[in-house]
């Protein structure tokens, strides 16, 4: 047989059917379901009078508009009140497993499916969120659907799906102080774009990589959406073996090994044949933060604010323009002399426990900027929360002056009421920065937790490099 | 969902790349229930001004692209976020056909899955049609799915690709679970032997909580 990639290899295992001229039907493993995308699937189910074919492989999770603090009260706000308990009645009618904002194991969706072990080597996951990608840091397919195959998932647990073209980006050299998984993933985006993953599932290797450890792995493939890329996955190894060791939904004992021996198959072949390569030298990333209104507009902290006048391709050109005018930003301005009003650290890229040991560890001991109006930390997940509790992380950050929040998707989003206000500027660990992605008329950049931190204390973006924090992630 | 066979309407022009599905639709209108109503919320920061009045700078508050249902757009059209309520929008605004050089995967698979026919044209052939679209007012386009074809009845043509099978639902309006779900025998009997579904493991320790 000819050497297959990871991706070939769970596409083989889950291929209900081929036909020529026709999409396969290929088998979901897991299904995650969120309160935001999912009611309308329900309605479309009921309104064809259709059942969910296996509510035990369907994981429900609240997690885009929960409140972040004062969570016993009320929700005042009707609409998404409405979808919460649209999802709890849809979980309780069919049978499928719900964390509502009041389980102790709730959190943001692409953090609680690793952290509880749902996610496993080999799987199919599909959820109706873009950053689905996450779960492919454990060598999983997964990747984010629209509403009307969410219901057909639900319907029939399976997906019609063409096959995508296979992208391998090898990040070779050692990662150097101060340099995290999101600088890495950002210099990818930065390098091929927003659309240079697009049709594509990108594997990501090399030294770098595999040097991450899980969590800095779905810090990466998190954001391989943001490359266009639907999908992204790192090969699992004795890393991943030993991150889901004891995880509540894992296997135990002989089991486990009989699991961890098949997960263990799930690699690209030697020789395996990529459609498209690209290849990165991690020793040369430095600390990247995002100036325009999307994450590919993105550079070294080091560098200055790019002149549209720069871009040769008019297109670009006037998208920097736009990007500027909106960002309220100079060209030639040093990246770090840009004030900050807000720092958000949270979200499904950077919300676990590594994200906030290291921001801590930039914290500790030192004052949130006066200038600075809020500074939030949302843990990914009540686990996380209480972890992080334990450790004494929540103190280090209440100390400096940061606010120590429930767990949910918060500020990245903005659905609840953690919104960065009109004009204001953030530092944020999130992944896009869209217009108004974090509110109405609000202005995003992208950085590492360590970056945020940094820039959280001096009202700023600072080199972290400058700091001597070790930074593991 | 309704079938698309051809259609002929006013173009409007979105001249920008990379338009996201968060400008498309801004998250605080993804906590409704419904598929329907999203027209009036299209592109909701571009649009409307901060008291909620229309922004008489934006294209498609200009009175000569009142009632277009042809969009034409530039690249990766559609990216960022999964959410469906971007191309609902795009729908129940009245956009029946949208034109671009290339779109975002997810963005592409939804207008499927809701009767919009996203046609993917050369870069210098959609240049082509901004050019006239600006320099005539009232400018429309027919699009023909059968054919396969983008003609404005004034000496333009252009034929364009499509997936087949893509073609042949849109056409028809098939219902993907409907299709899907005739082949239960394969789904039960692939459940049967798969691993991954087969050893389901119940959570031994959900630390220490019941939810």
């Amino acid at each position: 047989m000819a050497p297959r990639t990871l991706y070939g290899k769970i596409w083989q295992a889950h291929l209900v059917r081929e036909a020529p001229g026709q999409p396969a039907l290929i088998y979901i493993d897991r299904h995650f379901i969120h309160e935001g995308t999912s009611p309308q699937a329900f309605a479309g189910l009921k309104a064809a009078g259709r059942k969910v074919r296996r509510p035990d492989l369907t994981f429900a999770m609240m997690d885009h508009s929960v409140p972040t603090r004062d969570r016993h009260l009320p929700i005042l706000d009707e609409t998404a009140k409405a979808q919460f308990d649209v999802l709890w009645q849809n979980a309780r009618e069919t049978g499928i497993r719900l964390f509502d904002m009041h389980s102790r194991n709730q959190g943001i969706v692409h953090v609680v499916g690793p952290e509880l072990g749902i996610t496993q080597p080999g799987q199919t996951i599909v959820c109706g969120d873009s950053h689905t990608s996450t779960h492919g840091a454990l060598g999983a397919l997964a990747f984010g659907i629209g509403t009307s195959e969410i219901e057909h998932v639900l319907a029939t647990q399976c997906l019609q799906q063409f096959r995508s073209r296979t992208m391998l980006v090898r990040v070779d050299g050692k990662r150097p102080s101060g340099i995290t998984a999101k600088d890495i993933i950002l210099a990818i985006i930065g390098k091929i774009g927003i659309a240079g993953g697009t049709g594509h599932v990108i594997e990501y290797g090399g030294e770098a990589i595999r040097a991450l450890s899980m969590e800095g792995r779905m810090t990466v493939c998190n954001m391989s959406i943001e490359a266009g890329a639907r999908a992204g996955m790192v090969p699992p190894d004795q890393t991943t073996v030993a991150y889901l060791e004891g995880k509540p939904f894992v296997p135990r004992g002989n089991n486990f090994q009989a699991a961890a021996d098949r997960w263990l198959s799930f690699v690209s072949d030697p020789n395996a044949q990529f459609d498209t390569v690209v290849e990165l030298d991690a020793a040369r990333i430095a600390p990247q933060v995002t100036w325009g209104t999307n994450p590919g507009m993105v550079t070294d902290v080091t560098a200055r604010v790019p002149d549209p006048g720069q871009f040769a391709d008019p297109v670009l050109r006037s998208g920097a323009e736009k990007a500027l005018e909106y960002m309220a930003l100079r060209p030639g301005t040093p990246i770090v002399d840009i004030p900050v009003d807000r720092v958000f650290i949270g979200s499904c890229t950077n919300s676990r426990i590594e994200d906030l040991r290291a921001a801590a560890r930039v914290v500790a001991g030192k004052k949130v900027s006066r200038t600075i109006k809020q500074a939030l930390v949302v843990p990914g997940s009540r686990v996380v929360k209480v972890q992080a509790e334990q450790e004494g992380l929540d103190r280090i950050f209440t100390e400096a002056g940061f606010e120590w929040r429930d767990a949910g998707c918060s500020m990245c989003i903005g659905m609840n009421d953690d919104i960065l206000p009109p004009g204001e500027r953030s530092a944020s660990t999130s992944n896009r920065n869209f217009e108004g992605r974090q509110g109405r008329g609000s202005r995003t950049h992208l950085v590492s937790p360590l970056m945020a931190a940094a820039a959280a204390i001096a009202g700023h973006f600072v080199d972290i490099r400058d700091w001597n924090v070790d930074g593991n992630e | 969902m309704q079938p698309f066979d051809k259609h002929t309407g006013l173009v409007a022009p979105i001249d920008r790349v990379n338009v996201d599905t968060d400008q498309m639709i801004p998250k605080q209108f993804c906590k409704l229930l419904t598929r329907e109503g999203y027209g009036k919320l299209l592109f909701f920061d571009w649009r409307y001004l901060d008291g909620g009045a229309p922004n008489p700078e934006f294209i498609l508050n200009w009175p000569r692209y009142r009632g277009a249902s042809v969009l034409i757009a530039r690249d990766n059209f559609g990216c960022g976020s999964s959410r469906e309520h971007a191309p609902w929008g795009v729908l129940d605004y009245g956009f029946r056909v949208v034109i671009a050089p290339s779109y975002a995967d997810i963005f592409y698979n939804n207008c499927f899955k809701n009767g919009i026919l996203p046609i993917t044209l050369a870069p210098d052939q959609v240049d082509e049609l901004f050019r006239r679209t600006e320099a005539k007012e009232g400018y429309q386009l027919s699009a023909d799915l059968m054919n396969q074809t983008v003609s404005d009845g004034n000496g333009l043509l252009f034929r364009f690709e499509i997936d087949p099978f893509r073609k042949e639902i849109l056409l028809k309006g098939l219902d993907d679970i409907g299709m899907s779900l005739q082949h239960e025998a394969k789904i039960s009997a692939f459940e049967k032997s798969h691993p991954a579904t087969a050893e389901m493991f119940e959570p031994v320790d959900l630390y220490k909580v019941e939810n």
